[in-house]
């Protein structure tokens, strides 16, 4: 009897504690991570390895949130605590940590974990744990697939993207386009000549003449180039990393070959494919950017560029002030402390998925016209991009914005 | 007909690479009885000591044959020190090693001159003969050559030319006639690396220098070496030509293979000749007593 009694009572102050529970959390609903104070965040960063140099991403994404903790108390009044592991670039190594971050540390959200193959590699746990992995850096086109992996999400154009954005500014600047193509012969090659393909339409096969891809292997793309010079195409596509681009532009230019030369993203470097290629070779060549370009002289007196150099010099002071990662991390960082403020007291996992698929942002280190926007179904943020032309020295930007939104 | 001319000319301009490392295999064939697969990355790293030497502002050739006889000491030293206490161990022990030698140079010139590509300069002029093929490449094609009389000079006509070939061939009887068999081995890979050497210099100006250059060029090598006969180096250089221009032709001119499987020729060359003539087009058939 006794037993009974003490069994009931304890049944009731249960009860009654979980009502004022409820009460109290009718409008601030967290998730795990989240306090009236604190929000943890999770990431996975090279700050080890062959792929080091990226972890500038990393160290510029802290500094950010040091700089809103700082000046703002955080957002919406809780401080941002990131967690930020070392996974040297090595897949079973952001394995490991991701579970740490996710079971240990009980963050609310990874974010920007960095690389295709480290982030396919816990790609299926986060979707399974229902943990978001928002805005990795990498490009591949698989983080924006809402309907199979609802709790991932890119950033950066996906290379599939930004082949359509190459259409786009074929179809809008070259008179009778006959395109041909290099690419390299895997998944990123072809993401790229699918968005291409995409975006043409119907027309895509009688504007694209001539396609050769190459492998890793191949000692030089000499043949291909001149198989695709041979097909008469006015502009030529480029979709290979720096070895091989620096190669296509040397070779492109010892055949005379008078085309409109694309190149992609992957191989936009001065340091690491024009120079080698010649700087005089690179003339003209065509690309396509989002964010602006920070060695760019004239953007120097500019109030974005002001605010952004002001940020680094006192949040990041050994941060390289010509590296583009910088300038990368502060405008992702930015995307997340929107989609932080926008979810406001409802910090449930499923909240921040659901405004991080409900974002119209302008960041103002972006491009002019260059919009973050997502909804639903759309899980791909950036969708528009600038064509810059390399003048032998810089980018200077042409023609406005291109756009598939 | 321009198309045709112009693959023709850049298989030649590949083929000069593939017959220039080929040369090396066919050198370390000669004197070790095996093939060695840390030839190709034994020449990138060869290929770096000459460009750490030009970025220091050494003249292009003092670099040049500076990084010759180092590369010739540094093969030397590899024998003497990992290979020869190795010297009856089975082959697979000898094929494991090869692997790591390729992972210890690639990493190592990872390491210390990082991953993004140089530039490598070319001794031969900058332009192209009629826009057809490049100076550097004909120029290429030469030194090829040289090393070719070379190499063919040494075994025909030097004593210790033939006393290497005999000691790779059958060591008990040149140790028994009075050859320092294990000193032969040594100075093959010491040749192997110095020839190898100069191919990797002559070919990163064409295909940049990086710690991955010779990833797939040395498939090719191999692939030469086999088809124009492995104990032959004429037949070697001659298999070089012959696999960049077939490889050119058959992937623009065969739809079913494009460029996608040109590598993929390479390979069915090396099997093809393998099965009908195992001794490679320009090979001496090798009679064994038993």
């Amino acid at each position: 009897m006794n037993t009974g009694r003490k069994l009931s009572l304890t049944i009731a102050a249960v009860a009654a504690l979980g009502m004022v529970a409820t009460s109290a959390l009718a409008d601030k609903m967290y998730g795990p991570g989240v306090t009236d104070t604190s929000i943890k965040i999770g990431n996975t960063n090279p700050y080890s390895g062959p792929a080091a140099a990226y972890s500038a991403i990393g160290k510029s994404i802290a500094a950010y949130f040091d700089k809103i903790n700082k000046e703002n108390g955080g957002v919406n009044g809780r401080m941002i605590e990131f967690i930020s592991l070392d996974d040297g670039y090595s897949p079973p190594k952001t394995k490991e940590q991701t579970r740490k971050l996710v079971e240990q540390d009980n963050v609310l959200l990874v974010f920007q974990g960095l690389g295709t193959p480290t982030n396919s590699a816990v790609h299926n746990y986060m979707n399974q744990k229902k943990v978001p992995q928002l805005f990795v850096a990498t490009g591949a086109t698989k983080w924006g697939d809402p309907e199979n992996y609802p709790w991932t999400m890119g950033w950066q154009p996906s290379y599939q993207t930004e082949g359509k954005l190459f259409g786009a500014y074929i179809m809008e600047n070259v008179k009778d386009p006959k395109v041909a193509i290099l690419y390299q012969n895997d998944d990123y090659g072809k993401d790229y000549v699918t968005g291409l393909r995409d975006y043409l339409g119907d027309k895509a096969d009688s504007i694209i003449v001539a396609e050769e891809s190459y492998e890793v292997t191949d000692p030089t793309i000499n043949s291909q180039m001149i198989k695709l010079k041979d097909s008469g195409a006015n502009v030529f596509y480029n979709v290979s990393t720096p070895k091989f681009a620096a190669q296509a532009i040397k070779k492109f230019r010892e055949l005379n070959w008078d085309a409109v030369f694309l190149n992609n993203s992957v191989s936009n470097s001065v340091g690491a494919v024009y120079k080698p290629a010649g700087l005089d070779n690179s003339k003209g060549i065509i690309s396509l950017q989002y964010f602006q370009d920070n060695t760019d002289p004239s953007i120097f007196d500019t109030e974005p560029y002001k605010k952004w150099k002001a940020f680094m010099t006192e949040y990041y002071p050994d941060g390289d002030l010509s590296s583009s990662f910088t300038v990368y991390g502060y405008l992702v960082a930015q995307t997340l402390e929107q989609v932080l403020k926008q979810a406001g007291d409802n910090l449930t996992r499923e909240n921040v998925m659901k405004e991080a698929a409900n974002l119209d942002l302008e960041l103002d280190m972006m491009l002019p016209g260059v919009k973050i926007q997502t909804s639903p179904t759309d899980f791909f943020p950036i969708e528009a991009m600038m064509p810059i032309e390399f003048d032998g020295e810089k980018f200077v930007p042409i023609g406005k914005v291109v756009s598939v939104n | 007909m321009d198309l045709f001319l112009q693959q023709i000319l850049t298989g030649l301009a590949n083929g000069a690479i593939y017959a220039c490392l080929a040369l090396a295999v066919v050198m370390i064939y000669q004197a070790i009885d095996h093939f060695n697969f840390a030839q190709g990355e034994m020449a990138m790293f060869s290929t770096y000591i000459c460009w750490a030497m030009i970025a220091g502002g050494l003249p292009y050739w003092v670099a040049f044959f500076a990084t010759i006889i180092i590369s010739f000491v540094g093969g030397l030293a590899i024998e003497r020190i990992i290979f020869k206490p190795l010297h009856s161990a089975p082959v697979l022990s000898h094929v494991v090693v090869f692997i790591g030698l390729v992972a210890i140079f690639n990493s190592t010139a990872g390491a210390i001159w990082d991953h993004t590509i140089k530039t490598f300069p070319s001794p031969f002029p900058d332009g192209s003969f009629a826009g057809l093929i490049g100076l550097h490449e004909i120029g290429m094609f030469f030194v090829t050559l040289i090393m070719l009389l070379g190499i063919f000079g040494f075994f025909r006509f030097t004593r210790i030319g033939m006393a290497m070939q005999a000691a790779a061939a059958n060591p008990d009887s040149a140790g028994l006639v009075g050859i320092r068999v294990g000193w032969m081995l040594a100075l093959g890979w010491g040749l192997a690396a110095a020839i190898g050497a100069v191919a990797g210099m002559m070919i990163a100006p064409i295909v940049f220098l990086d710690p991955n250059m010779m990833l797939g060029i040395l498939l090719y090598g191999f692939a030469s070496a086999i088809v124009g006969g492995i104990s032959s180096p004429g037949g070697a250089v001659a298999g070089g030509f012959l696999v960049g221009i077939i490889e050119n032709l058959a992937g623009t001119y065969i739809p079913a293979i494009g460029s996608e499987l040109k590598l993929t020729v390479a390979l069915i060359l090396i099997v093809t000749v393998l099965l009908f003539k195992p001794n490679g087009l320009f090979g001496k058939t090798i009679v064994t007593r038993v």
